[in-house]
């Protein structure tokens, strides 16, 4: 009897434990945004109400400083009569016109910087639509903002100054690289500036230090997966669990190859030098659309053909106007990337909209290996040889799951002459066009000569392109 | 004193040679040697034909990318040896060739080649009195 009671109780007390620890799981469950580490709560949770009436008040503010430091700004808004006292509310931002890759060319190279040269100090470049690179200059602050902004999107994914963490995207005129490193210092993680290149090295590092995060493009990650293989090293052997994996279009499939084949969970990093580079938006744990740092850049998606405002949801060409910018702010900047924003409280807690997947280009803009290319760089190029008749064909492809770039042109009749009797005449040509073309696009390219009228007359733009990736 | 050698672009792919021999072929150009140098992509192939020149506008017109040059046609009796001979005279005065080949034309060895330094195989050939062809003996052939 005794016994019986004694068991009963047991049984009860046991009860009253399973009871506790659906509790524990419930609170956690429920409560679970507590869990996320967010880095700036004050900006990233902000109520809508709030959020709005701060990108209000940094719109007047950046639109009255472009207006009198800006010409080429000053003399659009006259032109459509705004003066900067009509921009009060983040709604009037519709306006604003907008601004292209084309005004940023046009006013090459420093005609839509708003502070004084002694105040700019970084200085990036990238990809223009032909002959000049765009020049985006950086203030102090402007650099404070862009590391802020990549602090929280490393927090967002986990990463804790307890981290030692890996840059191998470019480092150099790109803002991939001395844009993530910035943030892994503002976070207090140690950085290892790897860069791209010397991939053996940096497998032994990624070992021998147990570095535990990584930022490089998708397909740099697998590249890095085939190395391992080749060099034997299991993922047992390294301690990776966090990428930050942008710069160039990638899959759901991708994803998943990478975290299997590294052992880490990838996360997407979304940014544009125009507008600061790596961290205009990242996606945080729920891997569900990447948060923009909508106090910095403000988003709108148009048609990209009757530039009308589209609801959210919808998918449309991505605008970005810079709310504290002062290097080179841009309002309503085309980024020509397709996408569509996903409003709404994130089950992380963050408040920012989120932005879906780039599900294309409203140009004919190609990312090749990270980097930006356009046709009409390399037309520009064949166009200054008078070796090659004015046709080009790009063909892309993935091959081992790296970017390779092949450009074809043909031979003009007019130049091939009798020197052209062995192939090494002929490669030397071949050469010549491939060192141009690097110095041009800052990526190889191989050369693929064709012989007169052997490649398609183009008709329009995309003709000029062939490719082969499966994105 | 030399001959003239045509050289023609085409991609290593098929179809691009039959279209340079259907040119000749309508030209009514007989080909008397030939032969491609080739990488992955493309080859150079070298032709010596019956009329080098008309052939040559025949086949601009037709979009092909061709150029003529000049190579020296060394005769020598079809027997063993007397290709070495040939190219001994030439090792031995220092002059270095670019690329050779060789056909066998009524009874005789025919020897291609070309030479960085043209004006110094000319005249080895005269001084050591070696027979070579021009043109005009191609077109006999016809």
């Amino acid at each position: 009897m005794i016994r019986r009671y004694s068991f009963g109780n047991k049984l009860k007390e046991f009860g009253d434990f399973v009871l506790l620890l659906c509790r524990i799981y419930l609170f956690t469950t429920q409560n679970h945004t507590k869990n996320y580490m967010i880095w700036n709560p004050n900006k990233e949770c902000m109520s809508r109400d709030e959020m709005s009436a701060l990108q209000g008040k940094r719109l007047h503010k950046i639109v009255e400083y472009v207006y009198h430091n800006v010409p080429f700004y000053r003399n659009k808004l006259q032109e459509l009569d705004i003066r900067p006292d009509d921009i009060q509310t983040i709604e009037d931002i519709n306006k604003l016109p907008f601004t292209t890759k084309k005004d940023l060319r046009d006013n090459y190279p420093f005609g839509l910087q708003a502070a004084p040269q002694s105040q700019i100090i970084r200085i990036h470049a990238s990809s223009g639509t032909t002959g000049n690179p765009t020049i985006v200059g950086y203030t102090r602050k402007d650099v404070g903002v862009w590391s802020e902004c990549m602090a929280r999107c490393l927090t967002a994914y986990g990463v804790t100054r307890d981290d030692i963490f890996s840059v191998a995207y470019g480092y150099g005129l790109f803002t991939g690289g001395l844009g993530a490193h910035y943030g892994v210092e503002h976070i207090g993680a140690s950085v290892i500036p790897a860069g791209t290149g010397n991939t053996e090295k940096h497998l032994k590092l990624i070992r021998d230090l147990g570095i535990t995060g990584l930022a490089c493009t998708p397909s740099y990650a697998l590249y890095l997966a085939e190395t391992m293989d080749k060099l034997g090293i299991k993922k047992e052997d390294i301690r990776l669990r966090v990428g930050a994996f942008g710069a160039e279009p990638w899959t759901e499939n991708m994803r998943k190859e990478i975290e299997e084949r590294l052992g880490l969970k990838g996360y997407n990093i979304y940014g544009l030098s125009e507008v600061m580079g790596p961290s205009v938006s990242y996606e945080c744990q729920m891997q569900h659309g990447s948060h923009i740092c909508e106090d910095h850049f403000y988003p709108e998606i148009i048609n990209p053909v009757t530039l009308e405002k589209l609801p959210a949801g919808q998918t449309g060409e991505l605008v970005f106007t810079t709310l504290t910018k002062e290097g080179m702010p841009v309002l309503r900047y085309r980024t020509r990337d397709l996408c569509s924003l996903l409003p709404g409280t994130c089950d992380c807690g963050r408040t920012s909209v989120r932005m879906g997947r780039i599900e294309g280009r409203s140009d004919d803009m190609l990312i090749i290996r990270g980097i930006n290319v356009f046709p009409s760089q390399v037309e520009s190029v064949v166009l200054s040889m008078p070796e090659f008749a004015p046709r080009y064909m790009l063909v892309v492809d993935r091959v081992n799951n790296l970017d390779t770039l092949q450009v074809q042109v043909e031979i003009r009749q007019e130049y091939f002459t009798g020197v052209f009797d062995t192939p090494a005449a002929v490669d030397k040509l071949e050469k010549k066009l491939a060192a141009k073309l690097k110095s041009v696009l800052s990526i190889a390219a191989k050369v693929q000569l064709k012989a007169p009228n052997t490649i398609e007359r183009s008709q329009g733009k995309s003709a000029h392109v062939i490719d082969k990736r499966k994105l | 004193m030399s001959i003239h050698q045509l050289s023609i672009f085409i991609e290593n792919r098929s179809g691009t040679l039959i279209k340079v021999l259907d040119v000749l072929k309508e030209a009514n150009i007989q080909i008397i040697a030939s032969t491609i140098a080739d990488t992955a992509e493309y080859g150079i192939y070298r032709l010596i034909c019956s009329e080098p020149m008309r052939a040559c506008e025949e086949l601009m017109k037709a979009g092909v990318a061709v150029a003529p040059s000049e190579v020296f046609a060394i005769e020598i009796d079809d027997q063993p040896g007397r290709a070495a001979e040939a190219v001994k005279t030439f090792s031995e005065a220092g002059i270095s060739i670019a690329y050779m080949y060789s056909f066998l034309l009524h009874g005789k060895g025919i020897l291609i080649f070309r030479t960085d330094n043209t004006e110094l195989a000319r005249k080895i050939i005269v001084d050591s009195g070696l027979r070579v062809l021009c043109d005009e003996d191609l077109s006999k052939i016809n």
